[in-house]
């Protein structure tokens, strides 16, 4: 279930940093933290599924949930992680102006 | 367990030879002009340095959120030795190694591999003609 939220927040963060092509939103590498947590959580996934064989895709409702409350905190986290490069970077000039004016 | 520590060893060879090149590469393309010399930056952003920053980035990022997942399964604490399996004997620490030599290893060669093929596919789109509606680039 992690795996899975941090594929699809992988994918629509790309789609969005394709569509827009805004350097100055710093979307790469929200990017970059997205997919090599999927492609180190998908190996995970391997080794997991090459001990538990089909029992990997019944699992049970506790930790499905648990795996999905992980899923959205890591996504949660690297948002937060975004915000601060992008906050720090200030590529448009948006704090140093705030910070100007006052 | 602490799987997450060899891309994370990775990561951090990765960034150090990424910003030596990156030197490496501002330096080659200094050009003298007369007395003075004239720095061209955009080579440096187009060259090798750029792309082995790409795997840095990509290390990094599954580093950060997988270490997260294991403090989230308590299996990294905040506080010495770090490692929970640390302190739970021998067979832990045989237990942890023995994953970091599997998994890790595999997580780190599967990282690279995706990063060379990302290489390889960006340098076939950099070798095709623009599309006629595409934009200027940024």
């Amino acid at each position: 279930m992690t795996l899975l939220v941090t594929v699809f927040a992988a994918v629509i963060t790309t789609a969005v940093w394709y569509k827009k092509a805004d350097e100055k939103m710093m979307l790469g590498p929200l990017c970059w933290m997205f997919w090599g947590a999927s492609i180190m959580w998908l190996v995970d996934a391997i080794f997991e599924y090459a001990e538990l064989k089909a029992a990997y895709f019944t699992p049970a409702p506790e930790d499905m949930l648990n795996d999905a409350f992980l899923g959205l905190s890591v996504v949660a986290l690297a948002l937060v992680i975004w915000v601060i490069i992008l906050l720090i970077k200030d590529p448009r000039g948006t704090v140093r102006n705030r910070l100007k004016k006052k | 367990m602490a799987c997450f520590l060899v891309p994370g060893t990775e990561a951090i060879v990765v960034t150090a030879a990424a910003f030596i090149l990156k030197k490496a590469e501002q330096n080659k393309a200094q050009v003298s002009i007369g007395a003075g010399t004239s720095e061209i930056k955009e080579p440096a952003k187009k060259g090798f340095a750029r792309k082995l920053f790409w795997l840095a980035d990509l290390l990094w990022g599954g580093v950060i959120l997988l270490a997260f997942e294991h403090l989230w399964h308590g299996e990294v604490v905040p506080f010495f030795p770090f490692l929970t399996a640390a302190t739970e004997g021998s067979a832990a620490v045989q237990e942890m190694l023995g994953e970091m030599a599997s998994v890790g290893v595999v997580m780190a060669v599967l990282v690279t591999a995706v990063w060379g093929l990302m290489v390889a596919v960006s340098y076939a789109i950099e070798k095709r003609p623009a599309p006629e509606n595409a934009e200027a680039s940024a």
